[in-house]
């Protein structure tokens, strides 16, 4: 009998059955859905960590108090103080440097910052006029910091545009107004423009002040977090940061680079770090839903098997009017195909549906990969070929007589 | 045509084998109309099936158009089934999703015959055992003369040389039997080889031959004059 003949036969058989055929699909559909909405949610946090780190720049080196580790880059600051405005005003000073063209600093930690009854917690960085410029952040509104702001320590805020909105609400002006962090009040001289990303890296969701400012009248501290270098180009990156690890342990008196109570990182190693660590919790989440992908072929095999007891007398019946082994495999195998492959299909499409809805409540930008969607499909297909194979080549073995007086 | 020489059957459960048919011999030619009678439980459906390569029997030969059954595989026997032999089951065997067209499509589309030519065909032999206003029943909407007809119609569209029926009329009505008894004495004459087994003696009187079984042996081997 011509395959096209089988296959409309299953669909016949499967339609008959609508309840049973959406039931036994049903593992098949959480599990390739589950796949699909991880996957593209490892993905696409993944691409946001890029997009942000890349927005950076990439001739950009970082420094951070703490030791130097190969592998891992410490994400957390502020436990070691070793960092501090002495070492920027050396670098800028020194005429060592022959591979640098910018440095700035930051001093960040977290706050509470209100205007009149509006109250949010976030991040409040203290910088050097540079780091708007090495950071790649302009502004929207209003003006940057002066070297008076800095030198007089004034108390003059420039906001994030997701913090100007929280505090002031959407379309206000708020320049010229008076916001209150930890009890000090300072004037609003700026609003950045928006750089499209959130959570902990977000520059969206910040209040700048002048470095001094911050560290001095608000934290009471006189370290800094972060030193931004940034390397004339891409290709003396090496250079740079040769430079600057020697420049700073001669700085803080020591001997070594095994020494070293701070660590340079370019944005390309943070991004490798960040990417590592992606990778393996998608991979870890893929392959938990990758069982469920299993229980659902498991579920495939049941159903057929169930399907090929029920369906003996037809089975004889069709061997007794001429079918050969391969037809029968072939009607058998072919309906497991098109459960797993319908189920392989709606699996995309819910897991898509999830992936959407989730990378957009979590303001993570949507990537869709057609590789992984075809592989998932096809991947459903085949545990249709690997599950169906055993019952339909029990059901081929059946001899006509038996199969026919079987009650 | 058909040749079985001292065939045995027995079925085993467990430790207990029942043996069912007994050093069984004979010979039918091709054109052969042929009764096989004998009480109930005597052994004639599991002839009937062995004739049929529907089943093997435990020992002995049988040689059907020249060809040792026995050796035979699977998919050879399968073929054997599809275009020599045309086999009507007692209980009709149709399946019940399918309409009567397309039961009696099923052999020819093992057969690989194209699906136009089939569908002409299916027509043609439903048009003979006089269901021409029934393609598209399905099988529970005709009654049993209808299901054994089309039943029959099936048998009947690979064209095979051998018709073996089990009781074809045993649940029908007089009336309904005779037509079907009539068509295959049409059949015998247009030289289809016809065995039929049957508890009915007037059934048994018009076939030429007639062989009596009894606890799974032959008692009698009668030609009808
Ligand atoms: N699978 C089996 N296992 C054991 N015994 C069987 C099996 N099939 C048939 N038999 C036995 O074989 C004997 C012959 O059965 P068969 O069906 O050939 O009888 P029959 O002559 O066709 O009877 P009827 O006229 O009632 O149809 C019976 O005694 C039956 O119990
Ligand atoms: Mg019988």
């Amino acid at each position: 009998m011509h395959i096209i003949e089988i296959f409309e036969e299953s669909v016949d058989v499967l339609k008959n059955n609508k309840l049973r055929t959406a039931l036994s699909i049903l593992g098949i559909i959480i599990g390739i859905g589950s796949v699909i909405a991880l996957m593209t949610l490892g993905q696409a946090s993944q691409a946001s960590v890029k997009k942000q780190i890349q927005s950076l720049g990439t001739n950009l080196l970082t420094v951070r108090p703490g030791a130097q580790s190969s592998g891992f880059i410490r994400m957390s600051s502020g436990d070691s103080k070793n960092l501090k405005n002495e070492d920027i005003d050396a670098i800028k000073n020194s005429n060592r440097f022959t591979t640098i063209s910018q440095v700035g600093a930051e001093y960040s930690s977290r706050s509470q910052v209100s205007y009149e009854r509006n109250n949010i917690n976030v991040s409040v960085s203290g910088i050097t006029p540079e780091i708007f410029s090495l950071r790649n952040v302009q502004l929207e509104f209003g003006r940057e910091f002066t070297q008076e702001d800095m030198g007089s320590k004034n108390k003059v805020a420039i906001l994030g545009p997701t913090t100007a909105e929280d505090l002031f609400g959407t379309g206000v002006n708020p320049i010229g107004q008076t916001i209150r962090i930890n009890g000090g009040t300072y004037t609003v001289i700026g609003v950045t423009k928006a750089k499209g990303s959130s959570g902990p890296f977000s520059q969206d969701e910040i209040v700048y002040l002048p470095l001094e400012t911050a560290q001095k009248v608000l934290f009471g501290v006189s370290h800094v977090s972060t030193i931004y270098i940034s390397a004339k180009s891409e290709d003396v990156m090496d250079a740079a940061r040769n430079q600057l690890g020697y420049f700073l342990l001669e700085q803080h008196g020591l001997k070594s680079p095994e020494e070293a109570d701070f660590s340079i990182s370019s944005q390309e190693d943070i991004l490798q770090t960040i990417t590592q660590v992606t990778q393996t919790f998608t991979a870890l989440l893929t392959g938990i839903a990758a069982i469920s992908l299993l229980v659902g072929g498991i579920g495939i095999m049941n159903i057929m098997l169930v399907t090929v007891t029920e369906r003996t007398t037809e089975i004889g019946l069709r061997k007794a009017l001429g079918a050969k082994r391969k037809s029968i495999i072939y009607q058998f195998l072919i309906e497991a195909i098109i459960l797993t492959f319908i189920g392989g299909l709606i699996g995309v499409c819910i897991g898509l549906g999830a992936s959407f809805i989730l990378t957009k409540s979590m303001s993570l930008p949507l990537v869709f990969s057609a590789p992984s969607i075809i592989l998932a499909v096809v991947v459903a297909a085949t545990i249709g070929i690997i599950f169906g194979w055993y019952p339909a080549w029990k059901a081929s073995k059946l001899q006509p007589i038996e199969a026919l007086r079987y009650e | 045509m058909i040749e079985v020489k001292k065939i045995c059957k027995s079925y085993q459960n467990g430790d207990n084998v029942t043996q069912v048919l007994f050093d069984i011999s004979f010979k039918i030619e091709k054109g052969e109309y042929v009764a096989i009678i004998g009480p109930s439980g005597s052994g004639k459906s599991t002839l009937m099936h062995i004739l049929g390569a529907l089943d093997v029997p435990t020992s002995g030969e049988y040689i059907l158009n020249g060809k040792n059954i026995e050796k035979l595989n699977d998919d050879a026997l399968s073929d054997i089934r599809n275009s020599e032999i045309g086999f009507i089951f007692q209980s009709y065997n149709l399946l019940p999703r399918m309409t009567a067209l397309r039961n009696v499509m099923i052999p020819m589309a093992y057969a690989g015959v194209p699906k136009s030519k089939r569908i002409l065909r299916a027509k043609e032999y439903l048009d003979i055992v006089g269901l021409s206003d029934k393609y598209n029943n399905l099988p529970n909407q005709l009654s049993g003369g209808q299901k054994q007809r089309v039943a029959i119609a099936r048998a009947l569209s690979m064209e095979p040389s051998i018709l073996l029926a089990d009781e074809p009329t045993g649940n029908l009505p007089t009336s309904q039997s005779n037509e079907i008894i009539q068509l295959f004495e049409e059949l015998n004459k247009k030289g289809h080889t016809i065995i039929i087994i049957t508890h009915n003696d007037e059934i048994a009187k018009r076939a030429n031959r007639v062989l009596n079984l009894v606890d799974g042996k032959i008692i009698s081997d009668k030609k009808n004059q």
